[in-house]
């Protein structure tokens, strides 16, 4: 049937040719993580609209009052519910305050896969941009029929109105009225002209910070449902342990207690209060632990990887005739595992009644979830309805999928009771899938024109896509009885990649060879975390080329371009370096340097470039970051500030990686388990100042720009810190005592 | 056991036993949402109130240590028709991304501006270092501090 309507609407040839350009070019949903966004039905469409061509599935106008838009994507805390208002209020041409905009709800929302991989504005945001677009081209034709005009010689005003040249005017509300908004798009409605926009590229201030900022109930935290008992799940110390004795019997007589769940190994306290829930819970977990999967590698650290079979895939292999070698640069590269490190632990409310399950969750895949759990609690997936609700920031995978799922088996034990389950911080620390650890070997060179003449580069990475797809994604499934295996991890094929993300460098170089070496087994349970591999693989590159830069003799921005031929590439790093005063930077003295690095995240989202200036203080080790500097192409801007809040808010979270993060573990259990053991980025740490200049670029396609600065902040910092020091520092963390001992001190 | 506390002005009795930290009195006896869950150590400042003035950690916190000392959340400070100069502040740098942390930071500041109106920029970041943001909001947490503060520029290099 589908075949048969795009036939209709398409043709035959020209949806082969569609089916063809799809194959290569086409970008996976959710930046591949997770499971696949619906069949595409309509690939002549733009972005999510060829999953959900029907534009009622977007937009309602109702004849009278406030206009609703439907979006797949969920708010995260970066900003996406301001910035898809923007882009619908721009095309309808009404004032934002003019739209509802309900978010990734299974019952009521477009499913449109992820919120994830910087995809929201290039697939969600272009389908709301070209649905509206749809909208406003039927009420403008609407008024026409009405008025018996050419639809050319009308307007609209901005006000949810279209007005006729000689001045009168029709509310959208009344064109709706007689208007089916169940059809499907067409795939060139006209857009508004980007010269005369009213609300987009404006920084619009973000419709959720007031409520943060009062103590409105933002947040799934404060979700409070009449009847809710609260839950904690009963664990040990981390993901691969279980306890030996829990005091099950003791926690159940404890007063207020009102249920223990048990399931497997699967154990939960649940109380009409939450802090008598924690008690519970302390109670219960009274006990040793137990190591119930293979030893973590205290040794090796991500370097196990190199030793653990690998799937080989060759990601670039190019052959442009031998070159002349005059100077080779040979380094290997790593980084520790990661935590999200969300300040809010994971939360989850859910309601099982009649016969059904609601789940509230901050999860990014709700969609992949209410098909997963259904399986997991044994509903049909129709019976299982899951509503994004906000929550602190995740930055990919954390707690939010298993708490979510957890709190559904608890829900089903207790049918009529809304239950709230929260994990404890150390339960977050100790049981999120962490971001992987990873290394990197490159054997580069250049030539006596101070060209590169070869490059040949190894990733070595575990997926970092273990997002539950089905029930056995969620670490409970192997708690309970019957269990569900985990699914074998399997890698992201380019464009997006996942370890290998970014392993193709977008500059122009002979002779490459790229290869991902990608370990199925994982040491650590991992998934994904903002960036995935290109946080590494970024840091690699734009080490080499400084490395390569130097054995030349050339200035890095000078070699840089000299190996790029993208015009918007080079842009952004003549941006950034002229707002720095790269010319006439402070050169490095052994204590002061400064340090670049580009990139354009997955070589087809943002582009981001970063210059930076640093100082190493020689007795400590310390490293203090003075200033900061910052250009990005996203494409036409939906909200410049909110560009320029997730760009800033990206380079000092990938400060933090690079200096002082890694969790830690003994051979039984991680050991990272609070704020004392894994410390982040704090105030008096933070940059002198960080400037983020958002390029203009009216009426372009978006360009996602929520992960763009992750690789080229701590490439710019190590580089910055072989510019002050002349040591090039290559494994992650770069803390006060490597910073130490490189320079000799 | 009935505890009496002040909040944001107002006496409540509640039923809690004094150990029970203060976090869960203001969240799950008062229905506040400002005060946050983050780590129950005092180690990150989600849960940061004002007690008597000064920011403390309400996570660690026993309700029972309160005694007559008013207790201060985000939420007495103003509403999101009427803001406090310094959520004005906030919402004007835009300083939050997901903003789990940013009730804590407010009232954390707001301890400081209340004992000293005009704090340097090293006082601000000094007072400011317990509390932790993971979006990396920091710079315009800093921003909209200084704003209220009356400092003008955007940081003195470090």
């Amino acid at each position: 049937m589908n075949a048969t309507r795009r036939q209709l609407l398409a043709g035959g040839g020209l949806l082969v040719a569609f089916s063809m350009a799809g194959h290569g070019l086409a970008q996976l949903a959710g930046g591949g993580e997770g499971g696949a966004a619906p069949p595409p039905l309509r690939p002549d469409l733009p972005g999510s609209l060829k999953n959900h061509p029907v534009l009622d599935s977007w937009v309602h106008v109702p004849p009278e009052g406030r206009i609703t838009v439907y979006s797949g994507k969920a708010e995260l805390g970066q900003g996406i519910r301001t910035a898809l208002l923007q882009v619908a209020a721009e095309e309808l041409d009404v004032p934002p305050a003019a739209i509802d905009l309900v978010t990734a709800d299974t019952a009521r929302t477009p499913d449109e896969g992820l919120t994830a991989g910087s995809h929201s504005m290039q697939d969600g945001g272009t389908a709301i941009l070209n649905a509206c677009a749809n909208v406003r081209m039927l009420l403008t034709r609407a008024a026409a029929r009405r008025w018996g005009v050419e639809p050319e010689r009308l307007a609209t005003n901005g006000k949810a109105q279209v007005v006729a040249p000689d001045g009168r005017s029709l509310d959208y509300g009344a064109l709706a009225a007689e208007l089916s908004l169940h059809v499907e798009a067409i795939p060139n409605a006209p857009r508004r002209d980007p010269r005369h926009y009213r609300t987009l590229g404006r920084d619009l201030p973000r419709v959720d910070i007031p409520a943060k900022l009062t103590g409105g109930a933002a947040y799934v935290q404060d979700l409070r449902l009449p009847g809710m008992l609260h839950a904690r799940v009963v664990r040990g110390p981390s993901y691969g342990t279980r306890l030996a004795t829990p005091q099950i019997e003791r926690a159940r007589r404890m007063p207020g207690v009102v249920a223990v769940i048990q399931n497997g190994q699967f154990l939960a306290v649940v109380a009409e209060r939450e802090w008598l829930a924690i008690q519970a819970m302390r109670v219960a977990q009274d006990s040793d632990y137990i190591r119930d999967k293979p030893p973590l590698p205290v040794d090796d650290g991500p370097h196990r990887l190199e030793k653990l079979p690998a799937r080989e895939i060759s990601v670039l292999n190019t052959h442009d005739g031998a070159r002349e070698v005059w100077k080779t640069v040979r380094g290997s590269f790593s980084r520790p595992w990661y935590s999200h490190g969300s300040i809010g632990p994971s939360c989850a409310v859910a309601l099982a009644e009649g016969g059904g399950l609601t789940l509230w969750s901050h999860s990014q895949g709700v969609f992949d979830m209410h098909r997963a759990v259904a399986e997991l609690v044994g509903l049909p997936p129709e019976k299982v309805r899951c509503i994004h609700t906000p929550s602190a920031g995740c930055y990919g995978q954390n707690g939010a999928d298993d708490v979510t799922a957890e709190a559904g088996l608890i829900a089903m034990a207790l049918p009529g009771r809304p239950i709230r389950l929260q994990w404890m911080r150390e339960q977050e620390f100790g049981w999120e899938p962490c971001g992987c650890g990873m290394v990197t070997r490159v054997e580069a060179a250049i030539g006596p024109d101070k060209r590169i003449a070869h490059w040949n580069y190894e990733v070595w990475s575990n997926s970092h896509n273990n997002r539950p797809v089905g029930a056995g994604g969620y670490a409970v499934a192997q708690e309970i009885r019957p269990g569900f295996p985990a699914p074998e991890p399997k890698p992201i094929p380019m464009p997006e990649g996942d370890g290998d993300r970014n392993a193709n460098p977008l500059y122009v170089f002979p002779n490459m060879n790229v290869r991902y070496h990608f370990v199925p087994k994982m040491p650590l349970r991992v998934s994904a975390l903002r960036s995935l591999g290109a946080h590494l693989n970024i840091f690699t590159i734009e080490s080499v080329l400084d490395e390569l830069a130097l054995a030349g003799g050339v200035d890095p921005l000078a070699f840089r371009l000299a190996h790029m031929q993208d015009a918007r590439a080079r842009a952004v790093m003549i941006e950034a370096t002229t707002r720095f005063g790269w010319k006439t930077r402070p050169r490095g003295d052994g204590r002061r340097g400064c340090g670049m690095a580009f990139a354009r995240y997955k070589n087809i989202g943002a582009y981001c470039a970063i210059a930076m200036e640093i100082e190493v203080e020689r007795e400590t080790g310390a490293i203090i970051v003075h200033r900061v500097q910052a250009a990005v192409d996203a494409g036409q801007p939906a909200s410049p500030d909110g560009i320029r809040n997730q760009v800033e808010g990206g380079i000092l979270q990938s400060l933090s990686w690079a200096t002082r993060e890694a969790v830690t573990y003994d051979a039984t259990r991680r050991t990272s388990f609070d704020w004392g053991s894994y410390p982040i980025l704090r105030f008096e740490e933070v940059p002198g100042s960080i400037a983020v200049h958002v390029m203009d670029r009216p009426g372009d396609p978006f360009l996602g720009a929520g992960e763009t600065a992750q690789g080229p902040t701590s490439a710019a910092l190590a580089n910055a810190i072989a510019d002050a020091t002349g040591a090039r520092l290559r494994d992650m963390p770069l803390t006060p005592a490597v910073v130490k001992a490189a320079i000799g001190v | 056991m009935n505890l009496a506390i002040t909040v944001n002005g107002a006496r409540h009795q509640v039923d809690a036993r004094p150990e029970t930290p203060l976090l869960y009195v203001l969240r799950d006896d008062l229905g506040l949402n400002g005060p946050k869950y983050g780590c129950g150590l005092g180690q990150c400042g989600a849960c940061t109130v004002q007690l008597d003035g000064k920011a403390i950690f309400s996570c660690v916190t026993p309700v029972g240590a309160v005694g007559d000392r008013p207790v201060r959340t985000v939420e007495g400070l103003g509403t999101s028709d009427r803001m406090s100069p310094l959520q004005q502040a906030f919402l004007d740098e835009q300083a939050a991304q997901c903003g789990y942390c940013i009730a804590g930071m407010i009232m954390r500041a707001q301890a400081l501006l209340d004992a000293d109106p005009h704090p340097t920029e090293q006082k601000i970041r000094a007072h400011m270092q317990t509390n932790l943001c993971r979006c990396g909001t920091h710079m315009r947490i800093l921003r909209a501090i200084r704003r209220v503060a009356g400092i003008a520029s955007d940081g003195a290099a470090a």
